[in-house]
């Protein structure tokens, strides 16, 4: 069964340094507020997981958290580069980072297989593409039955995986609406899960029988952040901050604007600030 | 009409490539601009679909990013990414993928992953995402980029998504049944590989844009093919209709003043 605890306490009790770590959320409910917990702990040594980093993973290898990154698209969308990605794989500020890069089909389907419990994905995939020649984590199976040849990867297992949420029952049963990316996948692929939630409310009521729920007895932890997904959004509670965004783009060129951010905005700064950006009233620190 | 920028003629040549019948996987950017221009205009039964997994997506403002909730929020249907990519991309739905890219060679192979050797890269830029799959596994692709000498390169750094490989029969030879690139929209002539040798050949060539501008725009002698003709130019109800929702877009996305 999920415990509902504060958000410090569930990264304390379940992100280790050096763990294999999945934050995941496909442009929406991106996990935020527990990204900037893990900063703010101090965890070191990961390598993270995720199809697109994001600018949530520019701050996490910009304060050199990360050891590695698997990844599909590592771009702030619509926008350009993450300059903090590039710095780290350019000039290994401020460390170096072990890439391991892989398609979005790839990476789709070896969540699932995680999920499924498979030891690997395989997909007609990286046909004629210069990926396999620089990942030795890309290789490929012959059908048995058709002799085709398919491009295999390991499936993703990742030590924790953290995902947000829009709202969780008072047993830490979990609602997912909307654009649902591969969270569901990321959950059940992984040892540990902790998911933050807009809110806790006394009946989880789905939306349809059909709905995507993670039931309390399949996440470890749940955490009450209202707004923590921002400045990504949450449907059906407020938009995402495409301004925010376009403006991480001077914040990160710059080492020292980057720095000067992630110390006003997240080492001085706690899971109750991102209240604001819902509208709503903070969760109780304790 | 005859005010128009070239950005603007590329996007509405590429939205006119689309029709009604058409299923169709978008890209962000340009791509994203002429799918939903061709919705507006003469393709308003088109099914456009982001890899998100917004699928039948109707927005009223062009997405920022490929996951916009504009996209969720006027799909006919949203399904999780594993989902897009297994059941949809891979199992052969797609009629056409709409791409864009920073770096093309004359067979239309795309580049959006370093410039420099891979593991000592000069510009490290975001990688493939959807694109290898989307490249094979669609019926056949639109690629739109600016036509421009950093771009369109005789020699590509890395191979992110194959287009037509080595040329000729490339595709065939590995197994794929799909198309490939059959258009590449620029924002001074329309390219189409050569029904043999598949090297990008100049088939139409926009308003007002010499031969001259677009060999001297091009990385590789590009050639032209026997039978070229003049774009036309851009109706008034194609420019309104882009004007009208590159406005929208602008101010929705500066809208939220909540910034850093």
């Amino acid at each position: 069964m999920a415990k509902i605890v504060t958000l410090a306490e569930a990264i304390g009790d379940n992100v280790r340094d050096g763990d294999t770590v999945a934050m995941e959320g496909f442009t929406h409910l991106i996990p935020y507020a527990a990204g900037h917990e893990v900063i703010r702990q101090g965890r070191k040594d990961l390598f993270l997981v995720r199809m697109t980093p994001d600018i949530l993973y520019d701050q996490l290898i910009g304060v050199g958290a990360a050891r590695g990154m698997k990844f599909s698209w590592g771009g702030n969308p619509g926008v350009g580069s993450l300059h903090r990605f590039r710095d780290a794989v350019e000039n290994q500020w401020p460390r170096p980072l072990e890439i391991e890069e892989h398609s979005h089909a790839a990476m789709a389907n070896a969540y699932e297989a995680g999920a499924a419990n498979l030891p690997f994905a395989m997909l007609r995939g990286y046909i004629g593409a210069d990926l396999p020649k620089v990942n030795a984590n890309i290789k490929s199976v012959t059908c048995p039955f058709t002799s085709e040849l398919l491009a295999a990867v390991p499936a993703i297992r990742p030590d924790v995986t953290i995902i947000h949420a829009q709202h969780a029952d008072r047993k830490g049963n979990v609602l997912i609406e909307g654009i649902v990316g591969v969270q569901k996948e990321a959950v059940l692929a992984a040892k540990r899960s902790i998911v933050t939630v807009e809110e806790i409310v006394d009946e989880l009521a789905p939306p349809s029988p059909n709905s995507v729920v993670l039931p309390s007895w399949a996440v470890t932890a749940v955490s009450h952040v209202p707004g923590g997904a921002f400045p990504s959004y949450a449907h059906g509670y407020y938009p995402r901050s495409n301004a925010f965004y376009i403006g991480w783009d001077d914040i990160a060129r710059d080492r020292d604007s980057f720095s000067a951010w992630i110390k006003e905005n997240v080492l001085d700064a706690g899971p109750e600030d991102f209240a604001r950006h819902a509208g709503g009233k903070p969760a109780k620190a304790t | 009409m005859t005010d128009f920028t070239p950005t603007e003629m590329m996007t509405i040549a590429a939205s006119r490539e689309l029709s009604n019948d058409d299923v169709c996987f978008v890209g962000i950017g340009a791509p994203s601009a002429a799918c939903n221009v061709a919705r507006l205009t003469h393709a308003p039964d088109i099914t456009l679909i982001y890899e998100s997994g917004t699928v039948g997506t109707r927005p009223d403002v062009l997405p920022l990013s490929i996951g916009d909730g504009e996209l969720c929020d006027t799909a006919l249907f949203t399904v999780s990414v594993p989902e897009m990519f297994r059941y949809w991309l891979q199992g052969g739905r797609i009629t056409t993928g709409f791409l864009g890219g920073a770096q093309i060679d004359k067979f239309a192979n795309l580049n959006t992953t370093v410039v420099g050797p891979y593991d000592h890269p000069k510009v490290r830029l975001p990688g493939g995402g959807g694109a290898p799959e989307i490249a094979s596994n669609c019926g056949r692709i639109f690629i739109t980029m600016a036509l421009s000498k950093r771009g369109f390169v005789e020699k590509l750094p890395f191979i992110t998504s194959m287009g037509h490989g080595e040329g000729g029969d490339h595709r065939e030879r590995l197994g794929m049944k799909t198309k490939g690139p059959t258009r590449i929209i620029t924002d001074l002539c329309i390219l189409e590989p050569d029904p043999t040798t598949k090297e990008l050949t100049v088939v139409s060539i926009h308003d007002g844009v010499t031969r001259e501008q677009i060999v001297d725009n091009c990385g590789w002698p590009i050639k032209f093919a026997d039978q070229v003709i003049a774009t036309p130019v851009p109706s008034e109800v194609e420019l309104t209709t882009l004007r009208d929702i590159n406005a929208r877009t602008k101010k929705a996305h500066q809208g939220d003043r909540e910034a850093a």
